[in-house]
């Protein structure tokens, strides 16, 4: 654990509460106060994000208590996909998490690539992990956009959403739709990479870094923003770990953990990237990781492209009839591809008995993927690890000792999309 | 890795405290009532089974492994730094109780609310099981096989 010895440390002992640990209960003395005033902040506001309800006590401007409902945009995903065929249940988890649909769509298709014991093509690697940092730095720059415009930096917004239409492009230009692709398949991907794709996604790794620097040049410098996000939403690496936080929250708490460099999938472990670490476990720090994220997103993105341009012409799917769609072109002329072509439609193909759990770091930290299979061709169980869901669990441990105005800065810098907290 | 519900604490105890697992990734209950129902696992080609030889023939059947209750509750486990997962699974028949592991990793605390709240699982030990996605008033647990989907009643105008 990269938690350095030499660095202060945050705060002494454990700020979670107890017995509950995601609920800030009002102090002992407080109670009978007649200044409390109890403040249902959402479902329905600006700032959290979708539609999270936070229940919060006031002292003055001092939270003193605090309670996070959930449950507002629950959808019921993974009964859904119980019902569904793995061939169509690929379309839900993208729908999960709205900012990182490719790397929802990743986790479950590698989970069922595990079950089949299928081998992927080396194209199809490299393009899902271009597509999976694009999509890291598209959720990224969405949390600093709005982020940004809820402490008071509304030009934020407009500057990040044009780097984010551009990556939308990227992504309609490859898959055909912007977001919620449905690109990659059991196998590999759903289509070949379109000729145009290499010199405009080069165009964009060579701009970001620049619009990254852009960025901190608007707010780095800027009182306000030094104000309402140093020292704010203390989270020590030990409380960090206990609450079970990962991504930004854990790395801007002093834990040198990143699922792509510890459990490497795809290829992770043959780029060159660097892990981010920041210590004081601030508000601050969890902007910085997201910063120096986007950068080594960016440089991932190179590396994908330089090999993957000299892929022309390999395949992009797996060959394997019983689970990957036929040619579009065999359709026409074999009637073997027509009959394979209807019945992994229609009825879906078998994955064979048995359960795994996945993960992948997504934007928002570890997302975990548990299937069970019973070898029919429909899951029998889904369960994703949300990581937003776990995020907001922390909620009440970053809010000691906060005032109510620091609330939408803390939950904000959570990150946290309430698609995936309610699944 | 399964456990006996009875030994869970002791045994999560011993991996946080012993063998490092200082860190809950996920606890996903699972409803494995009906289990088999739907028929094939696979089929099996030898001893008798797929013959070549024969057009059409398949192998023989195989159902899936028989499970030793309805519910699982299954801890995902993850050691930081260094890393290494491990599942702990405890097998519950219906309203048979689990201990809480809240105590041992405070994120436990929504992931037990939400066992209980989507699969029923009865968690002893929590300082605030409640309902966490469904409305407090709520019946049933909709992620159980036997809860339908669409299961909501839906009045229509003019029905008595």
């Amino acid at each position: 654990m990269a938690v350095a010895p030499e660095k202060p440390r945050i705060y002494e002992g454990t700020r979670i509460p107890s017995p509950t640990p995601t609920l800030l209960a009002i102090p002992e003395e407080l109670r009978d106060s007649e200044d409390l005033l109890q403040v249902n902040f959402g479902p329905n506001h600006p700032s959290t994000h979708g539609v999270l309800r936070l229940i919060i006590d006031l002292h003055g401007e001092d939270v003193v208590g605090l309670e996070a409902v959930i449950g507002y945009l629950h959808t019921g995903f993974e009964k859904n996909m119980e019902a569904k065929t793995w061939w169509k249940a690929i379309t839900y988890p993208e729908r999960i998490d709205y900012l990182s649909f490719q790397n929802n769509e990743l986790v479950f298709v590698l989970a069922i690539e595990k079950l089949l014991e299928l081998e992927v093509p080396e194209k199809a690697t490299w393009m899902r992990m271009c597509l999976a940092e694009l999509n890291r730095i598209h959720s990224h720059l969405v949390w600093l956009a709005t982020a940004a415009l809820e402490l008071g930096a509304i030009s934020m917004f407009w500057y990040c959403f044009r780097e984010r239409d551009s990556i939308l492009d990227l992504f309609e230009m490859v898959c055909g739709t912007r977001m919620h692709t449905r690109y990659f398949q059991a196998g590999g991907l759903a289509e070949d990479i379109p000729r145009g794709f290499f010199p405009e996604a080069r165009k964009f790794a060579d701009w970001m870094p620049k619009a990254v620097d852009d960025y901190e040049r608007l707010v780095d410098q800027n009182e306000i923003w030094l104000e309402r996000t140093k020292g704010i939403g203390l989270l020590s690496a030990e409380d960090a770990l206990a609450l079970g936080q990962s991504g930004p929250v854990l790395r801007g708490s002093g834990v040198e953990w990143d699922l792509r460099r510890a459990e490497p999938y795809l290829a992770y472990d043959q780029v060159d990237f660097d892990v981010p670490v920041y210590f004081n476990g601030d508000v601050w720090d969890r902007y910085k990781v997201h910063m120096d994220e986007m950068r080594e997103s960016t440089r991932i993105i190179a590396q994908c492209l330089d090999r993957l341009e000299g892929m022309e012409g390999q395949p992009w799917i797996a060959d394997d009839r019983k689970v990957v769609l036929p040619p579009r072109e065999e359709l026409h002329t074999s009637m073997e591809s027509l009959i394979h072509h209807f019945k992994i439609v229609t009825e879906g193909y078998r994955v064979p008995e048995g359960e795994v759990y996945v993960t992948v770091e997504s934007p928002r930290g570890e997302l975990g993927c548990y299937v069970v299979s019973d070898g029919g061709p429909r899951p029998w169980r889904v369960k994703f690890r949300a990581p937003s869901f776990v995020a907001l669990e922390a909620t009440a441990t970053c809010m000691r000792d906060a005032l109510v105005a620091d609330l939408i800065a803390i939950v904000g810098s959570l990150d946290t999309v309430m698609g995936e907290v309610d699944r | 890795m399964v456990d006996h519900p009875a030994r869970l604490l002791e045994v999560c105890t011993h991996l946080r405290d012993a063998e490092g697992f200082n860190f809950l990734a996920d606890i996903a209950a699972t409803d494995y009532l009906d289990w088999g129902g739907r028929g094939v696992a696979g089929y099996i080609g030898n001893d008798g089974g797929r013959d070549l030889n024969r057009p059409g023939s398949q192998g023989l059947a195989r159902l899936p492994e028989p499970k030793p209750k309805r519910f699982a509750m299954n801890y995902h486990l993850l050691r930081i730094p260094g890393g290494g997962r491990v599942r702990v699974q405890a097998w519950l028949d219906e309203d048979e109780p689990v201990p809480s592991v809240v105590e041992i990793w405070p994120t436990a605390d929504w992931h037990e609310r939400e066992a209980w709240d989507l699969m029923g699982i009865r968690i002893v030990g929590h300082p605030n099981l409640r309902r966490i996605l469904m409305e407090d008033d709520w019946e049933g647990h909709p992620l159980r096989k036997d809860y339908p989907i669409g299961g909501e009643p839906v009045r229509f105008s003019g029905e008595e």
